[in-house]
C-alpha cells in the first residue's frame, strides 16, 4: 500500500523529524540513543556515571496481537509495548531527561498513550501521548526521583482493560552516584533481572474451555465481566506460564550479586526467593529510602515496582515465586534461577538422607516390615 | 461392540472417512469389546522403580533380568472417554470433567483411585478380574518403547549438581509435546500390539513407591509409600494417588506428564492371583 504520495510525505516526515531536535536546543545537552530490549533482561546501562545530565531517547512501538500465554496453548488478545509484556525497562539517571517517542503503527486497532509514574504532571504524560493508529507522538520529561517505577497505558475508560492486556513496563531512575545501603555504602549489581508479573483474566466457555476471540474489541466485554471478579485466570511472569523455567530459567553463579526488580501494574504481590533471601530490598522501589536488608518475603503494591539485590552463595535452583503459593503453582507466577558453583556444607549438609526412623522413636515401623529381596 | 468398531475406526484414522453407525446400544460387556493383547513369558530386563542407595549414598535402582510367571493380558488401547463415561454412568466411577466427548479419546485427568475404581466395576460387569498392571507387568509389555532413564545422582558432598543435571535433562524433555489427548492409535503400536505406549498420557501402574537399601546381594525395602505410585509413559515418574491433573511451578521443576490414563490387565483366576502376590512391588490392597 506504499503509493509515491506517502512514501513522498514519509519524506517530508523524515525532514521534519531531522530537524526536530531543535525543539529541545533549549537544553544543550548530550543525547544518547537506547535500543530497548525484551524482559527479563535490561539494556546496558552504568549503575553510576560521572556524566552530566543527558537527553535519554527512547521509541516504544505498540502492538495489538494474539499470543499463547501457557502450555495448554491458551490464546489471548494482548496489547503490548514493543511487543513483550510487560514491556521493556527503560534505565537512566536522576537528572537525566527521557526522550520517548511513542508510536501507534497504522495496524493497531486501538488508541493507545504512556503514564509513566516516574514522571511528574499531565498524568504522568497520559495527557500528551494519546496516539491513534498511525500516529506517534513525543514526551520529554525530567526524571527528579530515584527508583524503578511503573509505565503504562490510561486510555480514558479502559485503563484497566490496556493494563492487563499488557500495556505496562518499568522505569528505573538510577542515583547519578550508583546505589547505595542505610550507612552510604555503595551496593552494585553484576546482572540484572527485570521480572514483570501480569495477571490475566481469560473468560471461559460454559464447559470451562477457554475462548478464543478474532479480534482484540470481540475479546473486550467477556474480559471485562471476568477481571470484575478480580480473579486471575493467570498470574504469571514476562507474560507466558513457564516463561522464566525450564529451557528459559535464568542462570547465576555463585558470588554473583543479582538485582532483581519486580513489577506489579495492578495488584499486589509478595516475591519471594526459596532457599535465598534479598540482601537489600527496597520495598517500594525508591532509592532515597534505605534498602531493608535480610529479608524473606517483600511485599510489591499493585501499581509499583520493588528492586531486591541478592548474592548467591549456594549453586542449585532457585525458585523465584510470588508466595500467594497458590499464585505460583496452580496460575504459574514461578521462575527459575539455576545457580552454578560450589556447595559450601558450613550453609547446608544433609546429615543424615532420608531412611527409616530408628526402632526405638516414635514413628518407627514395626520390627521386621522391611522387605528383603533376593 | 460399538467400541470396538470405534476403535478399529480411530486406528484406520484418516483412511476410513465413514461415520459410525450408531445401532441400539445394547450395553454389552466391555470384556468382549476391549482388545487385549496376549504376551507369553519371557525375559526382560527392569530397573527397579524408586529411590534407593548403598551404604548411605544415591544410586540408581538395580536393573535385572526377570520373567513374569505367566501370560499377560493387558489392553491394547488405554481406557477410552466412552468406555470411562459407561462406569460414571453406572455411578461406579466419580463423575470426572471430560474436556472433549470424542469417544475414542483415552480418558485422562483421572487418579489412582478412579482407574482403581473403574477396574473394580468393569470386574464386575465383566465376571473377569481386571486391575492396573504392576510397574514389571507395563515394563514387560511396553517393550521397546521403555525408555530407561537414570537421572544424574546426588553427590551429597555437592547436592546442587546433580540437581542442576537433572533439571537440565527434565526441561530438555519440554519439546515437541501435544497437550491434548489424541484418538486412540495417534501415538503407533508396539511390537506387543500395545498402541500409544510413551504418547502423552502417562499410565498409571499398581505399584507404590519404595525406598530401598542396596548390599552385594539384597535389596532391603525400607519405606513403601502406597500413596504415591509409579505412573509409567514417555519417562517413569511418580505420582500421588489422587493427583488428576499434574503441576509444576513453585519449586517443582521439569515436565510433568501431560495426562493421567491408564490401562488394566486381566487377572487370570487362582494362578493369577498368584503372580500378584508374588510381585512384591505391586502388591493391591495396600494403601
Amino acid at each position: 500500500m506504499i503509493t509515491r504520495r506517502t512514501a513522498l510525505m514519509g519524506a517530508a516526515i523524515a525532514a521534519l523529524l531531522a530537524t526536530a531536535p531543535a525543539l529541545a536546543d533549549d537544553l544543550k545537552l548530550p543525547r544518547q540513543r537506547v535500543d530497548l530490549i525484551a524482559p527479563p533482561f535490561v539494556h546496558s546501562h552504568e549503575q553510576a556515571t560521572k556524566e552530566g545530565p543527558k537527553i535519554i531517547e527512547f521509541k516504544l512501538t505498540v502492538q495489538e496481537k494474539e499470543v499463547v500465554i501457557d502450555d495448554a496453548g491458551t490464546k489471548m488478545w494482548v496489547m503490548t509495548y514493543n511487543g513483550s509484556m510487560p514491556g521493556p525497562m527503560m534505565v537512566l539517571h536522576e537528572g537525566d531527561y527521557m526522550e520517548l517517542t511513542l508510536v501507534n503503527p497504522e495496524t493497531n486497532t486501538m488508541p493507545h498513550n504512556i503514564d509513566l509514574h516516574a514522571a511528574t504532571g499531565g498524568l504522568g504524560g497520559g495527557a500528551l501521548t494519546k496516539v491513534n493508529p498511525g500516529e506517534q507522538a513525543v514526551l520529554r520529561w525530567k526524571a527528579t526521583r530515584p527508583g524503578v517505577f511503573i509505565y503504562h497505558c490510561a486510555p480514558e475508560g479502559m485503563i484497566p482493560w490496556h493494563v492487563v492486556s499488557g500495556m505496562h513496563g518499568t522505569v528505573m531512575v538510577l542515583p547519578r552516584d550508583g546505589l547505595k545501603d542505610a550507612d552510604s555504602k555503595p551496593l552494585h549489581y553484576d546482572k540484572i533481572f527485570y521480572i514483570g508479573e501480569n495477571d490475566l483474566y481469560v473468560p471461559r466457555e460454559e464447559n470451562g474451555k477457554y475462548k478464543t476471540y478474532d479480534s482484540l474489541a470481540e475479546s473486550y466485554s467477556d474480559t471485562t465481566e471476568v477481571m470484575r471478579k478480580l480473579i486471575p485466570s493467570h498470574v504469571v511472569f514476562e507474560g507466558r506460564v513457564g516463561s522464566l523455567t525450564g529451557k528459559n530459567a535464568l542462570t547465576a553463579k555463585v558470588g554473583e550479586t543479582v538485582m532483581i526488580v519486580h513489577s506489579q501494574a495492578n495488584r499486589d504481590t509478595r516475591p519471594h526467593l526459596i532457599g535465598g533471601h534479598g540482601d537489600y530490598v527496597w520495598e517500594a522501589g525508591k532509592f532515597n529510602n534505605p534498602p531493608q536488608k535480610d529479608l524473606e518475603t517483600w511485599f510489591v503494591r499493585g501499581g509499583s515496582a520493588g528492586a531486591a539485590l541478592y548474592t548467591f552463595r549456594e549453586p542449585g535452583v532457585y525458585a523465584y515465586v510470588n508466595h500467594n503459593l497458590i499464585e505460583a503453582v496452580e496460575l504459574g507466577a514461578t521462575a527459575h534461577i539455576k545457580v552454578e558453583g560450589k556447595w559450601n556444607e558450613d550453609l547446608m549438609k544433609q546429615v543424615s538422607p532420608p531412611g527409616p526412623i530408628p526402632p526405638d522413636r516414635l514413628g518407627a515401623a514395626e520390627p521386621d516390615s522391611a522387605v528383603v529381596i533376593r | 461392540m460399538l467400541i470396538a468398531l470405534k476403535l478399529k475406526l480411530a486406528v484406520a484414522a484418516g483412511l476410513l472417512a465413514a461415520p459410525v453407525a450408531m445401532h441400539s446400544l445394547a450395553p454389552a460387556t466391555i470384556a468382549s469389546d476391549t482388545e487385549f493383547a496376549e504376551i507369553a513369558p519371557a525375559a526382560f530386563g527392569y530397573r527397579m522403580a524408586g529411590d534407593f542407595s548403598r551404604g548411605g549414598r544415591p544410586v540408581e535402582g538395580p536393573q535385572s533380568t526377570i520373567r513374569l510367571s505367566e501370560n499377560l493380558r493387558i489392553m491394547k488401547h488405554q481406557v477410552t472417554v466412552a468406555e470411562y463415561s459407561r462406569c460414571i454412568e453406572a455411578g461406579a466411577c466419580p463423575k470426572i470433567a471430560i474436556a472433549d466427548h470424542r469417544p475414542d479419546l483415552p480418558m485422562v485427568g483421572v487418579s489412582w483411585h478412579d482407574a482403581d475404581a473403574y477396574a473394580a466395576w468393569i470386574s464386575k460387569a465383566a465376571g473377569v478380574t481386571y486391575r492396573l498392571p504392576t510397574d514389571q507387568e507395563w515394563t514387560f509389555a511396553a517393550a521397546e518403547s521403555v525408555k530407561d532413564e537414570i537421572a544424574p545422582l546426588i553427590d551429597p558432598s555437592d547436592p546442587a549438581q546433580a540437581w542442576i543435571a537433572r533439571y537440565e535433562a527434565e526441561a530438555a524433555r519440554a519439546a515437541s509435546v501435544v497437550l491434548a489427548p489424541q484418538p486412540v492409535g495417534t501415538f503407533g503400536r508396539n511390537s506387543n500390539g500395545l498402541l500409544d505406549v510413551g504418547g502423552n498420557v502417562w499410565e498409571w501402574t499398581q505399584s507404590c513407591f519404595v525406598r530401598a537399601a542396596l548390599d552385594a546381594e539384597t535389596v532391603r525395602v525400607t519405606n513403601r509409600n502406597c500413596g504415591v505410585r509409579v505412573v509409567e509413559g514417555a519417562h517413569r515418574t511418580y505420582m500421588t494417588d489422587f493427583i488428576r491433573d499434574t503441576r509444576t511451578g513453585g519449586c517443582a521443576a521439569g515436565v510433568p506428564p501431560a495426562n493421567l490414563g491408564f490401562r488394566l490387565v486381566v487377572v487370570s483366576g487362582f494362578s493369577g492371583m498368584r503372580a500378584v502376590i508374588s510381585n512384591l512391588f505391586g502388591r493391591p490392597g495396600r494403601s
